[in-house]
């Protein structure tokens, strides 16, 4: 146990952890107030460092580098020395990765607020936090690489492995070439082909990888039971490794971009949809005869939803990259549903997921109650799929809107009712949220035990 | 699979060169590199070069608000022209316009009737689209056509208070572009000349 408490830097995770649960709330929290502009009840209108527009990339970018990029750190920062066997470079690196990430998040809210936003979809970081963010994450790489090269010199890696090293250089390059190329060089269509995949690449390169690399961890790991099938693992991880790089123009269809290039990413985006298959059928099938623990097994549960959620979104992603449904979806709020059950309904539910197994660990207590467990997950759950609901069908209705030429602002006005559900639902996710929070709290509260037991171990039988 | 392989592919080497490097890369230069070769031939046009000619939206702002407009530019030329088509650019992106404003005609779904003639990649080819600004969402129309379909004083009215001209409307108010009296600043000349400016080029 001694050993183990050395080679994971607890205060790291749990640092990380809280930091995220933090831009969680934020990040939401600018999220539905941003809603409130769609219903003309904007709260703050008329003064500028909360106008609608600015608040909107707050939103985004509180959740992509505060809420995910901390929640992700927080769980390889477990799984790596874990997998490997031997810790990370430096616990002081880390530390000062970690403060670095905070005030960088922090820098880019105060930023974006003050007026100087980049003009690049999820890279709105001011220019003059973008250099600072390259060496940030050449930081990161610096201080996972290590264990991760001693351990390949062992024996043959292990699929999270995979991920997590492809992740950590990918997300150098993607944020070079996405931030600065169209910024400083390359305007135009050619520009946007840049951005497109800057967009996705993002989310394909960054968040994707290591959501996975983590599961592939977690999983076997809580069921005590190895992967289903190397061979899907291999297909999943080579394909998402050379389709995600080629599909990220699918953002910009029909667009200016010379036609070849929407194409391909088309073909891309559609076979990246058979490769995300490969991988839920191999830990569906991981899973199988676990029934039970979607009912008592609590980061399970986090897990399941998320990839049945992620293979929603993915089967989404096939349909509505073709140019026959681009010419319906393209640019109304059907592209805001699918955004959002990707990047709640998925990674945020993994992470969750993740905190609901390490929390008891980190802080050595047990959780304060599974019924606050139980009203965060539903809460979060059905707001989630409301809202992916309601902002589907106002995109249909936007897109069929525009295609027979009515006003322009009917298409407004019969949104109303959609977006009024959308605030409702986001309301509903952020008490979920709020709940699960006020549990990580209240479990602080309660006396330790001492050495750290895990809800696993109290909630599932056998 | 036999087991060299299977070990080979598995180690963090060829992980990193491979899949890490060297897919990114294929990527790169089919999805990326691809279109800016293609597109290489259409020169870039500066904003001096845009501005070289002012139109009459300008100089239309410079008679109907005197006083803002010589406290703000002086008087409707080519050079400011050019410094207000930035500053209306830099306040279209740190206002986030382009979250809810697309900049580009699509060829379907009959965006030539309703907006105008569809966007070619040559129209993006300037200073003033670095970086580009299509835009990935229509909360509100798109604006590639715009120039000439609004007056200047619609404009003047609708970035105070849009639905005082929009009724309905749920875009948000930008006052700090206005003094107290509600008269135009700097900022209001400049967005109004950069979003004259978005298609006049299809307006002759």
């Amino acid at each position: 146990m001694n050993h183990r408490g050395e080679l994971v830097y607890y205060n790291l995770v749990t640092a990380h952890i809280v930091a995220g649960v933090v831009f969680l709330v934020v990040g939401l929290g600018a999220g539905f107030l941003y809603s409130l502009q769609f219903l003309n009840s904007y709260p703050l209108g008329g003064v500028e460092f909360f106008s609608p527009g600015r608040i909107r990339m707050l939103h985004t970018n509180a959740i992509a580098y505060g809420w995910l990029v901390n929640g992700l750190l927080a769980g390889i920062y477990w799984a790596v020395p874990r997998i490997t066997g031997y810790p990370v470079l430096s616990r002081t690196l880390g530390w000062v990765i970690f403060f670095v990430l905070q005030i960088l998040v922090l820098l880019t809210a105060g930023g974006i607020l003050r007026g100087y936003a980049q003009a690049i979809e999820w890279g709105e970081t001011p220019l003059f936090v973008d250099p600072f963010i390259t060496l940030g994450l050449i930081l990161i790489a610096l201080n996972f690489i290590p264990p991760i090269l001693r351990a390949s010199r062992d024996a043959p890696m292990y699929v999270s492995l995979w991920y997590f090293t492809g992740a950590l250089v990918w997300v150098i390059l993607v944020y070079i070439m996405g931030n600065f190329v169209p910024q400083y060089y390359v305007p135009g269509a050619a520009g946007a082909a840049i951005v497109g995949n800057f967009i996705h690449d993002l989310v394909g390169l960054l968040v994707t990888p290591l959501g996975w690399g983590l599961m592939y961890f977690f999983v076997p790991v809580i069921l005590k039971r190895p992967i289903w099938s190397h061979s899907l693992s291999l297909m999943g991880f080579w394909g998402l490794a050379f389709f995600y790089p080629m599909q990220g123009l699918h953002h910009y269809m029909w667009s200016p971009v010379p036609m070849y290039v929407q194409y391909s990413a088309v073909v891309a985006t559609i076979a990246i949809e058979i490769v995300v298959t490969t991988v839920l059928a191999n830990f569906f099938l991981t899973l199988r005869g676990c029934g039970d623990f979607l009912r008592n097994n609590y980061p399970i549960r986090w897990f399941y939803t998320g990839m049945v959620f992620y293979w929603i979104t993915c089967l989404q992603c096939a349909i509505q990259v073709t140019l026959t449904v681009q010419k319906v979806i393209h640019f109304t709020d059907w592209v805001v549903g699918h955004a959002h059950l990707v990047m709640f309904g998925v990674f945020s539910f993994w992470l969750m997921g993740i905190i609901v197994e390490l929390w008891p660990r980190l802080t050595r207590r047990e959780w304060y109650s599974n019924t606050l467990h139980g009203w965060a997950y539903w809460l979060n759950t059905i707001g989630l799929t409301v809202m992916f609901l309601a902002l589907t069908m106002a995109g249909l209705v936007q897109g069929f809107l525009w295609w027979g030429l009515n006003p322009f602002m009917d298409s407004v006005r019969f949104s109303i009712p959609f977006w009024f559900v959308r605030t409702l639902s986001g309301g509903m996710i952020i008490a979920g949220v709020v709940l699960f929070v006020l549990n990580m709290y209240l479990s602080l509260q309660t006396e330790t035990t001492g050495e750290g037991r895990t809800l696993r171990a109290q909630t599932t039988a056998g | 699979m036999d087991a060299k392989t299977d070990i080979l592919i598995e180690r963090f080497g060829f992980v990193f060169i491979v899949a890490g490097v060297g897919f990114f890369i294929l990527g790169f230069i089919f999805q990326m590199l691809g279109p800016v070769l293609f597109l290489g031939n259409i020169p870039i046009r500066s904003v001096e070069e845009i501005a070289h000619e002012v139109p009459w939206q300008f100089r239309d702002l410079a008679e109907e608000y005197p006083e803002e407009f010589k406290r703000a530019f002086g008087s409707p030329t080519p050079e400011t022209y050019a410094e207000a088509l930035r500053l209306g650019r830099d306040i279209y992106i740190r206002e986030g316009c382009w979250h809810c404003h697309s900049q580009y005609v699509r060829p379907v779904a009959n965006e030539p009737l309703r907006y105008g003639p569809v966007s070619t990649a040559s129209e993006y080819q300037n200073e003033l689209q670095l970086p580009q600004l299509f835009g990935t969402r229509r909360v509100g129309p798109d604006l590639i056509r715009e120039a000439g379909v609004h007056s200047n004083d619609w404009h003047i009215a609708h970035f105070y208070d849009p639905p005082s001209v929009e009724p309905g409307s749920i875009m948000p108010g930008y006052p700090w572009f206005y003094d107290e009296d509600g008269r135009p600043k700097k900022e209001a000349l400049s967005i109004v000349t950069f979003v004259q400016w978005l298609g006049s080029w299809e307006r002759r």
